[in-house]
Formats: C-alpha cells, sequence, structure tokens
C-alpha cells in the first residue's frame, strides 16, 4: 500500500497551504477533502447562474503577502483588488462613510464631532502601533513560555523585544487593551455614538462577545491588523471571489507535485502505539503516511475524527471545553441592480462598497442580548459589500450580488433545533433592516443563499458555525492557541500536526497557520524550511 | 455685463478635448501638465485607477501626445530612414512601435507609426518632434508632414473589460481586432478610429476621433462602460501600470538625445533593450553606423527588470555587486510595489559586465520622518512582471 509522507485532512487554505509547503520541499503530499469543492471557508461558488457568491469568507487583508509572493499566486490567478468608500448607517439613517483621503473623512466628521474629528488621528496612530506589534507575529511560531530550548528563549525574546519597544507607558496601555471591551477601549477616544458604534464594530464579528464584553478591543485590532499592498486596515476583494485563493494555492500546490482528492471526508485518524500513521475515510478506505495534518477545528479534530482512546488524558477534556461558539450568520444576494441607499449620494465612489449597519452601541449590544437568549437579533449588526460593484467577474453586467455578514445567530435556538422555516424567518429579519435603509432592496432580489451556523457547521465542518474555528479571546491566542502548550502545531500524538485556523494567529484568510504548522513539520522531518518570512519587520 | 479678460490667459495651462468631463471627475485637484496641457495626475486615488486598468476600465486622456500626420509618395521612404525599424511592407491599417536616433545612434524619442493608407502615415509621441521631422524629410521630394496633435482627440481606453463596454457601443466586430492592429467605425456621424494597442501591457484600445465629436464620445463610453468599473485614471496610475509592462518613460529610463547635456548621458537602443527595433538589414537609416559599432561592443549600461527582495520600493537606489556596497554597477530609473504581482520590482540601468553576477540595492527610505537605509538582494527578471494572456488573445476571453 502506497505510503505518503504527509496527509492533510481538509482542503481549507490553511490545508492547502500547509500542503503547498511541504510540497516544496519535496514532500509526497495528499490533501483529502470532504466536499466535492476545495476551499473551506475561502471559496467561491455559482448557485446562481451567472452568479458567483463568495459563500463565506468575502473580503480579504490579512492573507500574507510574502506567501502570495513566494507560491507565486498571481501567476496561479489570484489578483486581490482594493476596495472603497464604505458606509456605516445609524439607526436615525445617519451615515458616516470611509473616505480614503484624510481631508474627506475630516471634514466629515466634524460634521459629527469637532472633538472626534481631532481624536481619529489618535485613535489611528495607536490602533496602528498596536496592529505593527501583532502583525509581527503572524508568520512565526509562538515561543512556549515554559520552554528552555534555544528556539523557545529567542522567540519570546523576540517578543519582549517588540513590547518593550512600545515604551513604558504603551506597554501599560497595551496590556490594558488586551482585556477591554471595544465600547470601552472608544470611550477614551470618542463621544459621538455613531462614531463609536462604527469604529466598535470590527470588535464583534464573528466572535459571541457584545461591544461592551471584555476581550472585544482585541478582536477590533484582529480585523485591522491586515493590510492591502502596506495599507494596514485596508480590505480587498479576491477577484473571482474568496475561492480564487484557495484556487491559486491548489495551483501552487499541484505545481509542486502535490494531490487533491475531492469527495473524501476522514471519519478517523488511524493511531498504533502512540503515533499516527493514516487516515480512515468515509468511504471505508484506509490511506496511509508518516504524518497526519488536520486543518480542522481542535473540537472537531479530537472529538469527532479521534478515538478518545487514542489520546493522552486530558486532550479529550480540553478540546471539548475549547470556546467554539458560533455567532453568525451570512446571507448572499443576487440582485437585478445596484440598491441604492436612502441618504448616501449615487456616485461611483461612495454607494459601491460596502454598508455596514451598526445602528448605535445599544443596538448592537440588544443585537448581542438576543444571541444569549438563543435567538437571532431581530435588528442584528450586518456588515455588508457588494463585490460586483468592483469585480466584473462575478455577476453579469448591471446585476450584482450582496455579501450579508449577520451578527448575531447563535448555533443553537431556545426553542430547539434549526429549520428550513426558521433559517428563511432569520434571512427575512435581515433583509427587512436592509429594506428600512434601501426602499426597493426586496424588489431587486433574484436568489438568496442563506447561512446559519447551522449550515456553515454542515458544509464547511466548523464546528458551532465560528467563523474564526475558535473563539479569539486571550485564553485561546498565541502561546495559549488551541491549548497551552499545543501552541506549536504539533499534537499530543507523535506524527500528528494541526493546520487550520485553530492554531495561532488564528481565524481569517491569511495563509499564517497553514504555513507556520509546515515550517515546523520540516523541522522534524529535517528538511530545510521552505516557508518565507514576512517581509515587513522593517515596518 | 463685459466679460472680464484673463490677464494671466497666456500663462495658463491649454484644455483638451475632454476637459470639461475630467474637471467635473478631478475630485482632488491634481493637476500637472503635459506638453503645454493641464493633464491629470491622478482624479481620485492613484491606486484605486490603478486598480481600474488592471480589474475593470479606465480612460487616459492622450490628446497632449504629439501626432504628425506624414504623407507622400516619399512618406514611407522618409520614416523608414528616420526610425531604426523596417516600416517597409507594413499593412495597412497596422501600427508599429519604433524609435529613432541621432547620427550617433543616441535615441531621441520612441513612438508609434499607424499605417493609414500607402502614402499616409501618423507618427505618434511623447515630445515634440516637429524640428526632427523637418530634418529628416530633407532629401526627399513627395512627403509632407502636418502637426496634427490638437487637430485629433485621443483617448486611451485600457483594461480587461475594455473589448465588452466597446462593443456595447456598439463598435461590432471589435472583438476581432488583433494587436496593433487599426479598426474604422463611424461614430454620431463623425469618424471613429480604433487601434488596439496601449501602454499598461494589458488589453486596451486607443481610440482617435475628431475634436468636435470628443465629448460626444466620452459621454457614450461612459454610459456604455458604468455596469463595467469604467473610471478615468491619471500619470500616476499610468505610470505603475508601464513598469509593470516593463515600458520605457522618458526623463526616467532614457534621456531624449537631443535635451541631454552630458556626454554619453543618453541612451542608445541597446542600451535599452530595444535592440530588436533595430534593423541593420534595411536601407541606410539614421545612425546606423553608430549603432552598428554599438552592437558589435555592446552598451555599457543594460535596462534590466529587477525583483527586489522585502517591500520597500527601491526609488531612485544604486546598486552595487556586493552587500558591503564597495563597487557601484548601475542604477535604479523607476520602481514600485506592484499590487498586482505582489512584488517590489524596478527598472535599472547596470553596467552589462556586472549582469551576470549578484545584484545588491541600497535603499533609503523613510519611517515617521527617520531615514533607514537598507541593502536588498536584486534578481534579474526576463519577462515582463505583468502579462496577462487576455492581452494578446483574440478575441480576448471574458475579462
Ligand atoms: C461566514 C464566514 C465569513 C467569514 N468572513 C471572513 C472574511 O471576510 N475575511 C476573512 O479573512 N475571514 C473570514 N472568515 C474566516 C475565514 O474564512 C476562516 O477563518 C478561514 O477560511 C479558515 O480556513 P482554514 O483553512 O483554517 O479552515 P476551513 O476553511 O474551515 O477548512 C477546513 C476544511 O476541512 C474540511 N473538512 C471538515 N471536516 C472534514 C473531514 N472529516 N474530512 C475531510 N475534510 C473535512 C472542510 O470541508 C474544509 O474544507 C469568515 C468565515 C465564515 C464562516
Amino acid at each position: 500500500m502506497k505510503r505518503y509522507d504527509a496527509i492533510i485532512i481538509g482542503a481549507g487554505h490553511n490545508g492547502l497551504t500547509n500542503a503547498a509547503y511541504l510540497a516544496k520541499a519535496g514532500l509526497d503530499v495528499l490533501v483529502v477533502e470532504k466536499n466535492e469543492y476545495i476551499g473551506g471557508a475561502a471559496v467561491s461558488r455559482e448557485l446562481h447562474s451567472g452568479f458567483t457568491y463568495s459563500s463565506c469568507s468575502y473580503v480579504c487583508s490579512m492573507m500574507r503577502q510574502a506567501i502570495h509572493r513566494d507560491l507565486n499566486l498571481t501567476k496561479h490567478g489570484l489578483v486581490l483588488v482594493p476596495y472603497l468608500g464604505s458606509v456605516a448607517f445609524g439607526d436615525d439613517g445617519s451615515t458616516l462613510v470611509s473616505y480614503p483621503t484624510e481631508g474627506a473623512g475630516y471634514n466629515q466628521l466634524r460634521r459629527y464631532s469637532p472633538h472626534d474629528a481631532d481624536s481619529m488621528f489618535r485613535f489611528q496612530a495607536d490602533l496602528t502601533r498596536y496592529s505593527q506589534l501583532i502583525r509581527k507575529t503572524l508568520l512565526r511560531t509562538p515561543p512556549d513560555p515554559t520552554s528552555f530550548r534555544p528556539r523557545d528563549i529567542r522567540e519570546m525574546l523576540f517578543l519582549a523585544r517588540q513590547f518593550w519597544a512600545l515604551g513604558e507607558k504603551e506597554l501599560y496601555e497595551y496590556i490594558r487593551f488586551f482585556t477591554m471591551s471595544a465600547a470601552e477601549y472608544l470611550e477614551d477616544y470618542f463621544e459621538d455614538d455613531l462614531v463609536k458604534a462604527t469604529m466598535a464594530s470590527p470588535g464583534i464579528i464573528g466572535t459571541a462577545l457584545g461591544v461592551y464584553s471584555p476581550g472585544s478591543a482585541y478582536i477590533l485590532l484582529h480585523h485591522v491588523m491586515g493590510d492591502v499592498d502596506g495599507n494596514i486596515g485596508a480590505w480587498g476583494l479576491a477577484r473571482g471571489g474568496m475561492g480564487a485563493i484557495s484556487n491559486a494555492i491548489a495551483g501552487a500546490l499541484q505545481e509542486h507535485g502535490g494531490e487533491i482528492r475531492t469527495n473524501a471526508g476522514v471519519r478517523q485518524i488511524l493511531v498504533k502505539d502512540g503515533k499516527a500513521f493514516g487516515v480512515a475515510l468515509e468511504n471505508g478506505d484506509e490511506l496511509h503516511a508518516r504524518i497526519v495534518v488536520s486543518n480542522l477545528d481542535a473540537k472537531r479534530t479530537f472529538t469527532q475524527i479521534m478515538d478518545k482512546d487514542d489520546l493522552p488524558p486530558g486532550i479529550y477534556k480540553k478540546a471539548k471545553n475549547f470556546k467554539i461558539r458560533g455567532s453568525s450568520g451570512k446571507i448572499n444576494i443576487a440582485l437585478s441592480g445596484l440598491p441604492k441607499f436612502t441618504g448616501v449620494p449615487d456616485n461611483r465612489y461612495v454607494n459601491r462598497g460596502g454598508q455596514t449597519f451598526v445602528g448605535s452601541l445599544e443596538t448592537m449590544e440588544r443585537a448581542y442580548d438576543c444571541w444569549k437568549h438563543g435567538r437571532w437579533s431581530d435588528d442584528p449588526f450586518i456588515e455588508s459589500v457588494i463585490p460586483s460593484a468592483w469585480d466584473p467577474t462575478v455577476a453579469p453586467p448591471g446585476q450584482h450580488w450582496m455579501s450579508n455578514f449577520v451578527q448575531y445567530c447563535p448555533s443553537e435556538l431556545a426553542d430547539g433545533p434549526w429549520t428550513p422555516e426558521k433559517r428563511d424567518q432569520f434571512g427575512q429579519t435581515v433583509i427587512d433592516k436592509i429594506e428600512r435603509y434601501s426602499p426597493g432592496f426586496k424588489d431587486l432580489i433574484l436568489h438568496m443563499e442563506i447561512r446559519t451556523p447551522f449550515e456553515i457547521e454542515a458544509e464547511v465542518g466548523l464546528t458551532e458555525g465560528n467563523i474564526f474555528q475558535g473563539e479569539l479571546t486571550i485564553d485561546q491566542l498565541l502561546f495559549n492557541r488551541p491549548f497551552p502548550g499545543y501552541a506549536q502545531y504539533r499534537m499530543p500524538i507523535k506524527n500528528m500536526y494541526m493546520c487550520g485556523s485553530s492554531t495561532h494567529p488564528g481565524g481569517g484568510v491569511s495563509s499564517a497557520c497553514g504555513a507556520n504548522a509546515a515550517r515546523e513539520i520540516l523541522l522534524d522531518l529535517r528538511r530545510p524550511n521552505t516557508v518565507p518570512e514576512d517581509d515587513f519587520y522593517d515596518e | 455685463m463685459m466679460k472680464t479678460e484673463d490677464r494671466w490667459a497666456g500663462e495658463r495651462l491649454k484644455e483638451t478635448h475632454f476637459h470639461p468631463r475630467e474637471a467635473a471627475l478631478n475630485l482632488r485637484d491634481a493637476w500637472s501638465s503635459w506638453n503645454g496641457y493641464k493633464f491629470a495626475d491622478y482624479y481620485y486615488d492613484t491606486e484605486y485607477e490603478y486598480f481600474c486598468v488592471r480589474n475593470s476600465c479606465g480612460t487616459y486622456d492622450i490628446c497632449p501626445m504629439q501626432k504628425y500626420e506624414i504623407t507622400g509618395g516619399d512618406a514611407e521612404a522618409m520614416l523608414n530612414r528616420m526610425v531604426t525599424r523596417n516600416i517597409v511592407g507594413m499593412s495597412e491599417n497596422r501600427v508599429t512601435y519604433v524609435c529613432w536616433c541621432t547620427d550617433e545612434g543616441r535615441m531621441i524619442d520612441d513612438g508609434t507609426i499607424f499605417k493609414l493608407g500607402p502614402e499616409k502615415f501618423m507618427l505618434t509621441c511623447g515630445s515634440p518632434c516637429l524640428a526632427w521631422l523637418e530634418k529628416s524629410v530633407f532629401g526627399f521630394g513627395d512627403v509632407k508632414f502636418v502637426d496634427m496633435s490638437d487637430k485629433i482627440a485621443a483617448l486611451s481606453f485600457q483594461g480587461p473589460t475594455t473589448c465588452a463596454v466597446l462593443k456595447k457601443l456598439g463598435l461590432k466586430g471589435i472583438e476581432n481586432l488583433k494587436p496593433y492592429n487599426i479598426k474604422h467605425f463611424s461614430f454620431q456621424g463623425g469618424k471613429l478610429m480604433v487601434s488596439r494597442t496601449g501602454f499598461t501591457g494589458d488589453l486596451g484600445y486607443e481610440l482617435w476621433i475628431a475634436p468636435k465629436y470628443a465629448l460626444g464620445l466620452w459621454d457614450a463610453l461612459y454610459a456604455a462602460g458604468e455596469d463595467f468599473g469604467i473610471q478615468p485614471y491619471g500619470e500616476a496610475a499610468t505610470n505603475m501600470a508601464r513598469l509593470e509592462a516593463g515600458f520605457i518613460m522618458p526623463d526616467m529610463e532614457f534621456n531624449e538625445a537631443l535635451k541631454t547635456v552630458h556626454f554619453r548621458y543618453d541612451q542608445t537602443p541597446f542600451g535599452l533593450n530595444l535592440g530588436w527595433l533595430v534593423d541593420f538589414k534595411k536601407p541606410h537609416f539614421n545612425g546606423r553606423r553608430a549603432l552598428l559599432q554599438e552592437r558589435s561592443k555592446g552598451p555599457e549600461y543594460t535596462l534590466t527588470k529587477l525583483d527586489i527582495e522585502g517591500n520597500k520600493p527601491a526609488e531612485e537606489a544604486t546598486l552595487y555587486c556586493d552587500k558591503r556596497c564597495t563597487r557601484q554597477i548601475g542604477y535604479v530609473t523607476s520602481a514600485m510595489w506592484s499590487p498586482v504581482v505582489k512584488a517590489n520590482i524596478a527598472l535599472a540601468m547596470i553596467k552589462t559586465e556586472y549582469l551576470q553576477g549578484d545584484i545588491w540595492a541600497e535603499i533609503y527610505f523613510g519611517k515617521e520622518l527617520r531615514q533607514t537605509r537598507k541593502v536588498a538582494k536584486c534578481t534579474v527578471q526576463k519577462k515582463p512582471f505583468w502579462a496577462p494572456a487576455r492581452a494578446r488573445a483574440t478575441p480576448p476571453q471574458a475579462y
């Protein structure tokens, strides 16, 4: 029987990245994917003729530029296009446009609050400082703080140097920042509620926290630390949808001789004498390999495709208690025309980017209350983008598709299991809200794909539909991700590794988890490293 | 009320035939000038405009470009004597890229020749060329040239969705137009000439029409392009796109020979990697003897494409053959971070003898006013940084 050098379970973008780097090092690798398509949560699908949805993730900013360049993803078809001109809507219909020039942004903020217009400069500088620090850890393996191995000490020193460079005052601020809520943090800067609500909104995306929950300030940072071509905080679209990223990585993988098998769900990781040696597929086939890498989230990996008895004591419980609460829904809508929003001038620059329906801090917090009680928000926070306004390849000319990310939507409802009817009611709530800001919106709808955490889990295998493969709270970040003592991609079973977003640096389409894991695997196999360094250490 | 006279009228830049529409869209008031015309650096955001060229489509005003109509029985012979490339036997409705040189083989300018009839040509170039043309017709009897620069409105239309837009505009069969070919259409009662040419390395066309139809063309094009992401772009975005395509720019890669002060600070086509434009098999042409010599001896410097490590653009960087920067071997002429390729790219003049060895760039960059120096390894790149299949395919596949 053929024995691969490595089998990677899951063709999410991280699994593919991991496989590409192993293949680049000359290993014989196979990726097995349960779905008939690849990409996991970075996927493009034509579910309505002529319209290509980015079904899950929809915008890109964390993708490691060094990897894009190193794997030559442009040659494999990837073009990332930054988009501009998002508008935030308040409860009363007031709007806040994010202009690309400082002058225009400043003039607008002054209309709300001269104080806030001024504070924005300080806020941006502070956030950039924190971003720069955290960005430097993305393409690095977190050190084990309890270890005395030279590598760990070196990495601890690297981290310490970065923190120290903040200066004493900022160091305190930074530690405070990690434990604060987004709303509290913003109190330090702004007085206007719409400004605060707008700036706070990235703090709740994908997380089961509210704007007033401790820890949401870090989530905010997680969403602004990426960049497009060095513009920190900017977001871009992948031409052809987010699947273009996964497809390009798959192209690089195949160029280096790697193999991908779809419709090949793994039932179990095979273990003997404390060592992983292959996988058993759902169809009964067995495949063997020197090492096994899981792209699945930590909870799924250890509680669903492993035998509890194969695991050392404690791990099963840790995995069971891994915080991976689903809180987001996603509605993809095909539209017969470009929607118009009340109060937004119809020009090519501001009516084309994204819409965030923030309401106010209170509205967002109330939306969270619903989640806590096992209901979807009746007045949800929605982050929308119309990719087709920028990308000519994803909808017929003149027609559009709109991506709507919805916060909050629980994975388990208080009144019993999800049903197709409830799913549709959830969708109705969302389009009712959009209609309020865009009269006539509903008449434009040609097709809808409504996804609650239930659908997301069923399709992508993200447990509870948590978009990050596990909450991004300090107890599950850096050397604590996924569990303390296991942050270096090696798992408690020999020859077994993890490479998905459950590992450092966490969720988002970054390729970093997969690449970091590859670096560790190659080290163990005594192969030369193929993973590049990030290219902004002189930032 | 009497119209007040503009006391500074003579100082002001001229406005192109498309100016009224462009002024309305130039939200940043970012104007510079080209050949005496007011000319947009950018309209809204350079990066955004650059991405329109790479992702959807954009228009770039080339009214200020110089255009000469050259006619007569000797027109072909005269041009063939002037430029280094062989243009005899060019078919009608074809465009070819050319350069021309001084007697010493130093490059005066580059441009394009459009063959519009058996005895009718159009020469386009970046800088005025009138005086040189006057010199060049000397000795040829039946040739006449007219400066048409102000009499033709021209718009470069570039990007992946351009073909779809022109189709929607009603230009039948545009999808069958091959690169460097020309097609004529009637348009709103006038004549519209379309060439499949451009300066971006992407799919694109150039549109040529009499000035009185200019605004009509603009409006129709923008109406057709509305659903295809049309946007005007300026000099800054052009400069990004052309560098990715590996095209040279006067005042960046080369000094026009007639304007160069220092001996040999101008360039020959060989040094600029344009040796393929020089045809020694054709009859005598200007600069031939000097260029023969240059070919056998090899140029002192050669224009080279570089892929540079890191992400700090190597603007104006000096190049060395060693990391310690002891021996200088050349200099960067244009540099940028390429958003589409995700690479730190540059064009550079490098002493030919050092091309095979290591190349290091000494880059200076500022970080909140503090200047930093960095030495980065450079890799020579043979092909253009960006050359999508759609730029050459006929018909261009769906964007
Ligand atoms: C709705 C939504 C919106 C998001 N929006 C954004 C965004 O805009 N920007 C952003 O950067 N990030 C976003 N994210 C987060 C981001 O998409 C994910 O963090 C990232 O794609 C995860 O990639 P991954 O490779 O780690 O894992 P996954 O993409 O989860 O890949 C896991 C793969 O394993 C497969 N699999 C599961 N079980 C098995 C099995 N038993 N056998 C074989 N294969 C199996 C799955 O089918 C899947 O292909 C979003 C996520 C969601 C869900």
